[in-house]
């Protein structure tokens, strides 16, 4: 068995839902992942979705694939879905793709330390 | 020398080949990362070169040999003036009209939650991009880029 380089964990409050992804984001890892959170996704409907990538390590454009479709089928559901805390690469890749002008993305908040 | 790297001497090389199996896209820009440490990178420079190569990588993947597995080969190079040199090729389809694929979300897989962004990624990351395709034949990319900022 072949092991999984990203995966995610989730959390759902009062708000909606926030989705953590881990790890690398390339096209070996999103078809799992693409499959996990849809199911997630459909079983629970969040009327928001906060997708957090402050903990992606490494994401190539197959990562805009997997946002981009996760995106349309929050909007299927009837919900919204919020970039959260991109780290500086996985940034500089969603704005060559000019993601920003159709999704919000909310910014990483920095820690007293200044790391992110 | 040439400014962009073309006619460079070679300095040091290195030859990988593997299946298209799509676990061999992390495995294919940690090789790579390791082969451009000798160049001393920033950790900038060496995100740009992982990320252009999975690009790469994964085009030959999904596209070049779509129904089928088919062998990639990766040819590194470190030339004069601190140029890197990566060809990456395969045997597969073949690109029909390259102008148009190197075009902004480009895809001819619609279906499958592809951006269109591979070769956009490759040529902002890199400091250029030759794409070399005969359909039928197999397409070869090849991507240079200067890392001679630190001596």
């Amino acid at each position: 068995m072949i092991k999984q380089t990203s995966s995610f964990t989730h959390t759902t409050g009062a708000e909606g839902m926030e989705v953590t992804l881990h790890g690398d984001i390339d096209h070996h890892s999103a078809v799992q992942l693409r499959a996990d959170l849809d199911r997630l996704l459909y079983a629970e409907r969040p009327a928001r979705l906060w997708l957090n990538l402050s903990a992606v390590d490494f994401m190539d454009s197959s990562g805009l694939g997997l946002i981009l479709g996760r995106f349309n089928l929050i909007q299927e559901l009837g919900g919204e879905m919020i970039l959260r805390a991109p780290g500086e690469r996985v940034a500089k890749i969603l704005h060559l793709a000019g993601l920003e002008r159709l999704i919000a993305i909310e910014p990483a908040k920095n820690k007293p330390d200044g790391s992110r | 020398m040439n400014k962009r790297g073309l006619a460079a001497k070679t300095q040091n090389e290195m030859k990988l080949s593997f299946p298209s199996l799509s676990v061999n896209e992390g495995i294919a820009r940690s090789a790579v990362a390791a082969f451009c440490a000798q160049l001393n990178p920033t950790i900038d420079e060496l995100a740009d070169i992982k990320c252009a190569v999975s690009e790469a990588v994964t085009n030959c993947i999904v596209h070049a040999y779509r129904d089928c597995i088919g062998v990639i080969t990766l040819d590194l190079r470190v030339c004069e003036g601190g140029w890197l040199k990566i060809e990456i090729k395969d045997k597969g389809c073949g690109i029909p009209d390259v102008a148009a694929a190197r075009e902004p979300l480009y895809t001819t897989d619609p279906g499958g939650e592809r951006s269109g962004m591979g070769f956009v990624v490759m040529e902002s990351f890199t400091d250029r991009m030759r794409v070399k395709s005969k359909v039928g034949a197999g397409t070869t990319v090849t991507l240079f880029k200067r890392l001679d900022g630190r001596g």
